[in-house]
């Protein structure tokens, strides 16, 4: 049930991730942030078993870092996106990570980039990109209403337009939502979309 | 490990030795009066391995004095190394290294002897550079690790007590020899806040300091500092480490490499910005000097 989306927009990415963390029938909390900020210009928004999440965006985190300070250099979000993917495609035949993840960065030189990472390992560029059965809802709205270089209002109610079919649409929806934007000054978190208070 | 493979040379071997065998070759401390000392990897008659048989050990092993010759030279090594002070200010810590400038077509960019192993950690040595790059790429790991084990950031004391046990891991294994530079370790403390430096060696004992130096001529720095230190903060603190830098350095921006610590992180001090400060401090000199000169005259 976890809903996590995104797209490039004109000079800069959005990624949409709910934000319930969820067991069986237990909700334990409505603000759990799955997007992780992985660099100064990189989002992580990651769907999958909460453990795995965890250790898998925390570790992929430490290891960008670890390279900008060895090499005086941040990481492209290209080779974060083939870092990633080759871990995951490592461990997927021993002991699989089972976290999709989509991965939104900027670089001075080639603008925003969108990467569809999936838990066995597929790694596509895409502009849009949706994880979990809300992507049933968000791609199809996206997939009418997504035009290239939007600007950020537009794809904010790009989003919201989304946020509202898997609300309605989906039988267990999400409560809140969090939308997070990466561009040339940097990534930050935009804006939430509650229902409830947590 | 990094282990030597070479055929002995000719001159040197022992009339007693094979005409030719791969051997690994490994420096031996004069006490036992032998230039070499040769391990051999194939199998050897009888004879030999008695005589040598005392020597397949550790290399660093006790004098007779009780003394760890290797690590001594490893000292001396670094006394060899160009010099690097760093000093405490109440808000931050100025590290300052000495660079040569003899060298005309090496793009000085690629050369940073101040680095920085995490956000609020940086290191600079003096010794062997080489050994140096081992040394930070294993600290830089270990910031990370850290960071991911525990979710929090490494304390200066931390990583300071990791390089030091690195350092004296390798006086205390077989077939390695020690790290041949001294650190010196600035940072801030995540939870409180306070500027810390700290000092490790190749024997891999380390303290905090209030100020300190290291490499050539660190004696007379130090002295320096002993006479001149006191409590400062912001550009005083840049001053003052300048001043003992220029105890024993040709004076010039392109001559020394400066880099603040504070706690927004690191900054490396630029050329132009170091060649104001030193003709700052030289102006005061001066002015000293003349202050001295003017009531002699009078009298």
């Amino acid at each position: 049930m976890e809903c996590v989306f995104g797209m490039v927009g004109k000079g800069f990415a959005l990624v949409v991730a709910d934000t319930s963390a969820v067991n069986s029938i237990l909700v334990h909390k409505s603000n759990e942030d799955k997007i992780m900020v992985l660099d100064s210009h990189k989002l992580m928004g990651a769907s999958g078993e909460a453990g795995d999440r965890a250790q898998f965006t925390e570790y992929v985190q430490k290891n960008v870092s670890l390279y900008q300070f060895r090499n005086n250099i941040p990481l492209t979000t290209k080779a974060a996106a083939n870092f990633m993917r080759g871990e995951l495609a490592t461990a997927l035949r021993k002991n699989p990570y089972m976290v999709n993840i989509v991965l939104a960065g900027y670089d001075k030189e080639t603008g925003p980039s969108l990467y569809f990472i999936d838990y066995i390992a597929t790694l596509h560029k895409v502009d849009k990109a949706a994880f979990g059965y809300g992507s049933y809802f968000s791609l199809a709205m996206m997939d009418r209403h997504y035009h290239p270089d939007m600007t950020v209002d537009e794809a904010i109610k790009l989003a919201e337009q989304c946020i509202e079919e898997i609300r309605s649409r989906l039988v267990v929806a999400p409560q809140n939502f969090v939308i997070k934007i990466v561009d040339k000054d940097g990534a930050r978190e935009h804006s939430w979309r509650r229902t409830t208070k947590d | 490990m990094l282990l030597n493979f070479c055929l002995a040379p000719e001159g040197r071997r022992s009339p007693s030795l094979p005409p030719k065998c791969h051997c690994v070759v490994k420096a031996e401390d004069q006490s036992s009066n032998q230039k070499f000392k040769f391990i051999y990897k194939t199998l050897k008659p009888h004879r030999f391995r008695s005589a040598m048989a005392r020597y397949d050990r550790a290399i660093t092993v006790f004098s007779p004095d009780g003394h760890l010759f290797q690590v001594e030279y490893a000292l001396e090594a670094v006394r060899k190394g160009n010099a690097a002070v760093g000093v405490r200010g109440a808000d931050n810590i100025v590290l300052g290294v000495e660079k040569k400038s003899t060298v005309k077509l090496q793009d000085s960019r690629s050369v940073r002897k101040i680095v920085s192993l995490d956000d609020h950690i940086a290191l600079a040595c003096a010794g062997l550079k080489a050994d140096a790059r081992v040394l930070i790429n294993r600290a830089r790991i270990e910031c990370q690790s850290h960071r991911l084990t525990v979710e929090d950031p490494v304390t200066v004391e931390y990583i300071t007590r990791y390089i030091a046990g690195l350092q004296q891991k390798y006086t205390q294994s077989g077939g390695v020899r020690p790290f041949g530079l001294s650190t010196l370790i600035v940072g801030f403390d995540p939870y409180t806040g306070v500027p810390s430096l700290y000092q490790t060696d190749p024997s891999g004992t380390f303290s905090a300091w209030k100020a300190n130096a290291t490499g050539r001529n660190s004696n007379s720095m130090r002295e320096f500092l002993e006479k001149n230190y006191k409590e400062t903060s912001g550009q005083e603190t840049i001053k003052l480490a300048i001043r003992a830098l220029l105890e024993v350095v040709e004076s010039g921006g392109k001559n020394i490499e400066v880099a603040v610590m504070t706690k927004e992180g690191l900054k490396q001090l630029e050329e132009g910005e170091i060649d104001a400060i030193v003709a700052e401090i030289e102006a005061e000199k001066a002015a000293a000097e003349a202050a001295k000169k003017a009531p002699v005259k009078q009298s």
